[in-house]
């Protein structure tokens, strides 16, 4: 596999750091800036995948048992999946310094 | 066979860039470079150049629409000014640091205000630090000349970079001079076709001008200024092919006269003719003194400079632009930087003049040489002086 991200040499950069490989802004940890996170309560989740569909960042997909959550690597924390949930089964929450 | 004619200087630019067969050309016109753009575009349009020209709105357009071009492969072309260069200025970076190898020639003028259409070198350094590779021109050969050689530089391989070549406005643009201007045949062995290396192409997908965080940016600027530097080699060796093909030779700097001296003078562009003349006149009365001709500003020639200065007492530069409130002009503190650090070294003494199409005469450059030498005798230590401001 080719290097990725920090990994990368200013000698290994195409010229004018042109990028060959389609797609690989998905290397590109979005998530890194959030200050909030959204936390679940599943009992209260209805499954209607709302969330899904006004996350603007597409990050929330549903897990094994179809309850939908964010995928932290991307997520920014904005909390309109929050808002937006009819159940208020989402709730952000502060992060912290671990 | 190459044919000599007497030809005003920004004409010959225009057919340089039809005998480099240039495939677009995108400009706005602005005194006074318009009478290159003018004439590409009456090639164009007579079927003489088989080539795009992109009429557009303005410089920031003009530079912007090259880009596009040249993300394609194709060969670009585009000449400026003054304002027009300044509106361009955030879209140069953009040709460098995406490797465009865009040719520009630039009709040096003064930036407002007072509007002022005459020519001094305000705009270029301005842009000094965009990334071009940048080659001053002294009179219509040598303009002529590198704008050919731009082409060859800017593509190949190694280099991949855009090209300003400076023409000072009316002292070069707006005169006659004689030139050689070659066949095309001559031209094409010395110039091969563009082949940009990843272009835009729907068969070979790429991303270009992406995103680039803090985790590569740096890497990304490094690339580019190692890219700059390391042109010089390829700039020297096409200086020496084209020697060989058309027999006229060029390198980053020009010592006339400069056996001997203790004084040298350095000027760039168009009024290195004059200071030549100037040299001429003070060697014939005994003087000890010569000229500097600084003909590529970026990459800077350091190991150059240094040589060039080893035994010389005094060093007089002069700059066509001022650094208001800093060391006084660009040249001289680019200079007194490049020799800081030797442990013999000249004197630099430096002065601003020929602002705004103001005309240093012969008369005045001896002028300046006398004060130059009185400034360094009296261990004066004030940066610069402007030269022939009335007070």
């Amino acid at each position: 596999m080719a290097k990725v991200g920090d990994e990368l040499s200013w000698k290994d950069l195409e010229i004018g750091s042109i990028i060959t490989e389609p797609g690989n802004a998905s290397q590109n940890q979005t998530g890194d800036w959030r200050t909030q996170r959204p936390t679940y309560e599943h009992s209260r989740c209805i499954k209607c995948g709302l969330c899904a569909i006004f996350c603007p960042e597409g990050c929330i997909e549903p897990n094994q048992e179809g309850f939908f959550e964010a995928n932290l690597f991307y997520c920014k924390g904005c909390g309109i999946c929050a808002r937006e949930c009819w159940t208020k089964a989402i709730t952000m929450v502060e992060e912290e310094e671990e | 066979m190459a044919k000599r004619v007497g030809i005003e200087v920004s004409r010959s630019v225009a057919i340089a860039a039809k005998l480099a067969n240039v495939d677009v050309v995108s400009a706005y016109p602005i005194t006074p470079q318009t009478h290159i753009v003018e004439d590409i575009a009456e090639l164009v349009a007579n079927g003489e150049l088989e080539a795009s020209f992109i009429p557009v709105e303005s410089e920031h357009s003009a530079m912007s629409a090259c880009l596009g071009a040249s993300a394609v492969g194709a060969r670009t072309f585009t000449a400026t000014a003054s304002q027009g260069l300044e509106l361009m200025h955030e879209v140069l970076y953009v040709a460098s640091s995406m490797r465009f190898p865009i040719v520009m020639a630039v009709a040096n003028r003064a930036l407002s205000a007072p509007i002022s259409i005459w020519g001094d070198h305000s705009d270029v350094m301005a842009v000094r630090d965009t990334g071009w590779i940048q080659i001053f021109a002294a009179n219509g050969q040598e303009t002529f000349d590198n704008v050919l050689c731009a082409f060859r530089i800017a593509e190949d391989r190694r280099v991949l970079l855009p090209v300003m070549i400076h023409l000072d406005g009316f002292h070069l643009t707006h005169v006659i001079e004689p030139i050689y201007i070659p066949d095309a045949d001559e031209v094409a062995k010395f110039l091969p076709p563009l082949d940009y290396p990843l272009p835009l192409d729907p068969d070979r997908p790429v991303s270009m001008g992406a995103f680039g965080p803090p985790y590569i940016y740096p890497e990304a600027k490094k690339a580019q200024q190692v890219n700059l530097i390391d042109s010089k080699e390829v700039i020297l060796q096409c200086w020496r092919e084209f020697a060989d093909v058309f027999g006229r030779s060029y390198d980053p700097l020009e010592c006339y006269r400069c056996e001997g001296a203790k004084v040298l003078l350095l000027a760039m562009g168009s009024f290195s003719e004059t200071a030549m003349s100037a040299v001429d006149t003070i060697r014939e009365e005994g003087g000890e003194v010569g000229l500097i001709k600084l003909r590529l500003w970026r990459p800077f020639p350091f190991d150059e400079i240094r040589r060039a200065v080893r035994d010389t007492e005094v060093l007089i530069v002069l700059d066509r632009a001022l650094s208001f409130g800093g060391p006084g002009g660009p040249v001289c503190s680019e200079i007194r930087s490049a020799l800081y650090g030797l442990d013999k070294r000249p004197k630099v003494v430096g002065f601003v003049g020929g602002l705004g199409g103001r005309d240093i005469s012969r008369a005045d450059f001896r002028e300046i040489i006398k004060r130059g030498m009185e400034i360094a005798r009296s261990g004066s230590d004030q940066e610069f002086e402007m030269f022939g401001v009335r007070e």
